[in-house]
């Protein structure tokens, strides 16, 4: 697929970052023309994937780094990948089961919601190098349905 | 964030503004916990009518407190979650474990019944 638009923005892995990593990507997001609900969905798989690298990867470790890269292939398709250089998963099968959690306090609940707003979700980790959540999700824009 | 935790009798009440994620999330978990901790309330009503984004670390933070008041035999309750909030609770499954109502009063009006 093209890239029509590309972003990338590397943050330090501190809690206060999270809105601002999703709301870059839900303002990128936005010259797809998609619904506010939609952009809410967008912003909401960022948090969950950014969280994850802050408090598993990293353990709670303010001081490392998260990458996230967004992009627009074929003006009507969102990727995002969100990478860190953490621990690593050992068994990604089983992280994505749904409700398996680590951490109780969050329910489980990040694959979930990644997995449901998104179109296709890849995980791809190596203990003790780090973890690349890679996520995509095409929109109909309004533009295209008048068009249709 | 914005937190705005009020008292009355064995309740307390937690209306909360802005953004629930895990930097909001951890906050809101101390004041509340602090305020269990010690007093005699048993019952919550945590106000989500100015949050206007909530992810599973919020949605953690509200499942242990209503396990931390299940423990003293007292009850949870939501009130007033806008639209984009109520989508993720029930899409979580709370709903089922802490009822959700349209806001305060109608929570007040039922304790009181």
């Amino acid at each position: 697929m093209n890239v029509r638009n590309y972003c990338k923005l590397e943050i330090m892995s501190l809690p206060e970052n999270v809105s601002f990593a999703r709301a870059c990507v839900g303002a990128f997001a936005s010259q797809l023309g998609c619904t506010l609900e939609e952009i809410d969905e967008i912003k909401l798989v960022v948090s969950e994937a950014v969280s994850n690298s802050i408090i598993h990867a990293y353990e709670n470790r303010g001081t490392e780094l998260i990458t996230i890269v967004v992009s627009l292939l074929d003006g009507r398709t969102l990727e995002i990948i969100v990478e860190d250089y953490g621990k690593g998963i050992e068994d990604v099968a089983r992280v994505l089961q749904p409700s398996y959690s680590s951490e109780p306090s969050r329910m489980g609940l990040g694959f979930s919601f990644m997995k449901s707003f998104m179109d296709e979700l890849e995980v791809i980790s190596r203990p003790g190098e780090g973890t690349s959540v890679q996520m995509r999700r095409s929109f109909v824009s309004k533009d295209n349905e008048a068009y249709a | 964030m914005e937190l705005e935790l009020k008292q009355v009798r064995n309740t307390l009440i937690v209306r909360i503004e802005g953004e629930l994620d895990m930097l909001a999330a951890d906050q809101i978990r101390e004041d509340i916990d602090k305020k269990i901790d010690n007093s005699e309330i048993k019952n919550l009503i945590l106000n989500l009518e100015k949050v206007t984004f909530i992810d599973s670390s919020g949605l953690g933070m509200i499942i242990g407190r209503y396990k931390k008041l299940k423990g003293k035999n007292g009850r949870m309750f939501i009130a007033g979650a806008r639209p984009q909030v109520e989508k993720i609770l029930y899409f979580s499954g709370i709903n089922k474990l802490i009822s959700v109502y349209r806001n305060e009063q109608d929570i007040i009006n039922l304790q009181g019944r």
